[in-house]
């Protein structure tokens, strides 16, 4: 656990007080350019975001389905790189100061930009949280510590194959929320049976007082309210991201549709989640 | 390790599978249980002599080794320098030295109660060898292969579906090597309750790195009793090819602490080191991570992975086996590349001076002893791993010779 409170305590703080789950809604920066992207990017909060997870484009994504790796290959097609991306969340900053934005991908490009420029930048840019996929607890000297010494926390997921023995280690130095995965599989994929994983999240509850947040599968505004029952946040991932190849034009740029679209699905979503209790 | 020397090179890893700062467990939390709970079948198994046994009697029935080593006399003459020998591990069952790992993880696998075998190929080699030991013990077995190698690798293919493996192309990326293995990543993240992953490298999490150095140590082992035998001393120095390295550590390991013996590694320099077509990750490229464990990779300056480029299929790939960017750290190997052009040429004198069609992964090897080998005084020894057949190889080598079949 940490000693300080973040953007993200206070989101789900705030969630909890209006009794509903949060509604997480991952994007990729720099999807299908860095341009479209950051307004993508902004409009998710009016729209009913609470906690905004954006995805650190990587040619080698081993844990994303098909749409979100062509997600990564679009944006990385546009130029986008971490620096580009943390510039990102300096700019939605400049007009919100309280939406959540954690950042998720893989651990090459950090680790090759170096940990500490990293998370001097990230903080400094105004990131609250990462999910880095392929640092598991045993890799927590690499940046988990060294971000909660900066103030950023570090979500750590637990799944499926995470069982009585291992789940105190997965907790251990996680904050902000936990992500539970709801499938052993890839994002974008299968949609898990509910109720199983309803039962999956009752030992974890009882393991952390930590907001518990589920993701993978969750596509349509059902899905989340039957997920909205039992967690404290719902993730909605490859839905929203694969409304970009299927609006935007020839020359890889997004259209109003893209915007309606995103705006529309997020606004449902979050509808679903307060209506869910 | 049965080594009592504590400066010994060949104690690590360490326990949580690091070379120095090489190795490591970087997976996804789905896998964690799996990648520790076969460390712990693996540390098991080793333990338990009729595991080994079982491993010795495949090797000798179903493999055939020990391979022998062989003096290659006339390009011993040819090249005019050191005495050239061959670890002769492409006339294993299957044609290269990946069955000793195949039989190895095969035997784990039934141990741990596994249902399905998924595999990761370059140049189909691995590939072959997984859905060999997969129909012998009676597994299905998915191979996750790259577009563009399936088609650059046709044999082999055929010779997977023969052996009744599912052949998956991979067309996400570049269509080779490391997509293939994002691919059985995904797919092993979706299956790990009754699937085991055969990893063909010397890389990956923990503890596959040491697992298949172990398994390909054979190698080395019988190399260093069979030239001592026929030459009453160790060799001089040691070559191999590396991709990610597997058939390279298994030469190598037993003879790490062996001073006197040099050692080469020798990387794919594709259209050579100044150009951005090569695959010599330890020459050109960057401490990383990538596919579960910490090594040098071929990326860009915002830490995105490159594509490789070589001739040979086995050895295009970004990475390299963490003890490999270790022992390049400490300096113990020389690390040292061979062109295209180079290993092609080296692959037609294999063949027309010895009578044996090697693999392109070796003829790098053997490029690289065409350049050694004269700098050396005749009473010297090098030992080069032959460790696969040019069979697969000859419809690719047509084409770049221009020649029709």
């Amino acid at each position: 656990m940490t000693n300080f409170t973040t953007r993200l305590d206070a989101k789900f703080e705030q969630c909890k007080s209006e009794g509903r789950a949060a509604l997480n809604c991952f994007i990729t920066a720099g999807d299908p350019n860095y341009d479209d992207a950051l307004k993508l990017l902004k409009l998710l909060p009016a729209a009913g975001a609470d906690v905004i997870e954006f995805g650190m484009p990587f040619t080698d994504p081993a844990a994303e389905g098909v749409t979100i790796q062509l997600s990564y290959e679009r944006a990385l097609a546009a130029g986008q790189t971490v620096a580009k991306t943390l510039q990102m969340v300096r700019e939605f900053r400049e007009d919100d100061t309280t939406t959540p934005i954690v950042l998720m991908g893989y651990y090459n490009p950090i680790y090759h930009m170096g940990c500490d420029e990293f998370l001097d930048q990230a903080k400094e840019a105004g990131v609250d949280g990462l999910i880095i996929v392929d640092l598991p607890p045993e890799a927590d000297d690499e940046l988990c510590l060294p971000a909660i010494e900066n103030g950023i926390n570090f979500i750590r997921l637990a799944t499926p194959t995470t069982d009585a023995k291992r789940l105190p280690r997965v907790l251990q130095n996680t904050s902000g929320f936990l992500y539970y995965v709801s499938i052993n599989g890839i994002t974008g994929t299968t949609t898990p049976d509910f109720s199983v994983v309803e039962n999956a999240l009752k030992p974890i509850k009882q393991a952390t007082d930590l907001p518990i947040a589920v993701g993978f599968g969750i596509r349509t505004p059902e899905h989340a309210a039957a997920v909205a029952k039992f967690a404290d946040g719902v993730v909605v991932g490859s839905a929203l991201v694969n409304i970009i190849p299927n609006t935007m034009d020839k020359n890889g740029k997004a259209t109003a549709e893209t915007f309606e679209q995103l705006t529309n699905l997020t606004k449902s979503l979050k509808q679903a989640i307060i209506n869910a209790r | 390790m049965s080594d009592k020397n504590p400066n010994s090179l060949r104690q690590g890893p360490d326990e949580n599978g690091f070379f120095g700062i090489f190795g490591g467990r970087f997976v996804a939390e789905t896998l964690m249980p799996n990648i520790l709970a076969l460390e712990e079948a693996y540390t098991t198994a080793k333990a338990d002599p009729s595991f080994a046994a079982e491993l010795t009697h495949l090797g000798k029935y179903y493999t055939g080794r020990p391979s022998p080593i062989y003096l290659a006399e006339r390009l011993t003459e040819h090249f005019g320098g050191a005495k050239v020998y061959f670890k002769r591990d492409e006339l294993n069952h299957t044609g290269s030295h990946k069955i000793n790992n195949c039989l190895g993880q095969i035997l784990l696998a039934k141990r741990m109660g596994a249902k399905r075998i998924i595999a990761e190929t370059g140049a189909g080699q691995h590939g072959v060898a997984a859905a060999t030991v997969a129909a012998r013990f009676g597994l299905p077995c998915t191979v996750y292969m790259g577009a563009k190698d399936i088609e650059r690798q046709k044999p082999n293919v055929f010779r997977m579906k023969l052996l009744g493996a599912k052949i998956v192309a991979v067309t996400n990326g570049a269509g080779t090597l490391k997509d293939a293995m994002n691919e059985a990543l995904r797919d092993w993240v979706a299956n790990v309750e009754d699937t085991f992953y055969i990893i063909g490298t010397a890389a990956g999490p923990h503890p596959y790195p040491m697992m298949v150095r172990d398994f390909q140590s054979i190698i080395g082992e019988e190399a260093k009793v069979q030239i001592q035998e026929e030459e009453g001393k160790l060799p001089d120095a040691l070559v191999a090819c590396i991709g990610g390295g597997s058939n390279a550590i298994g030469l190598f390991h037993p003879f790490l602490d062996d001073e006197s013996v040099k050692i080469y590694g020798v990387e794919a320099g594709g259209k050579g080191l100044d150009t951005d077509e090569h695959c010599a990750s330890l020459a050109g490229g960057e401490p990383g991570v990538l596919h579960g464990n910490r090594t040098y990779l071929l990326q860009n300056d915002d830490g995105q992975i490159l594509e490789g480029h070589s001739i040979s299929a086995g050895l295009d790939y970004p990475g390299i086996g963490p003890e490999h960017s270790w022992l390049k750290e400490i300096g113990r190997v020389n690390y040292v590349n061979a062109t295209d052009k180079e290993a092609l040429e080296a692959f037609q004198l294999c063949t027309l001076q010895e009578g044996i069609i090697p693999a392109l992964e070796p003829s790098h090897a053997l490029a690289y002893v065409a350049k050694l080998a004269p700098t050396m005084g005749k009473d010297e020894i090098i030992l080069m791993n032959l460790c696969g057949r040019g069979d697969k190889d000859v419809f690719a080598v047509a084409e770049h010779l221009g020649q029709e079949i």
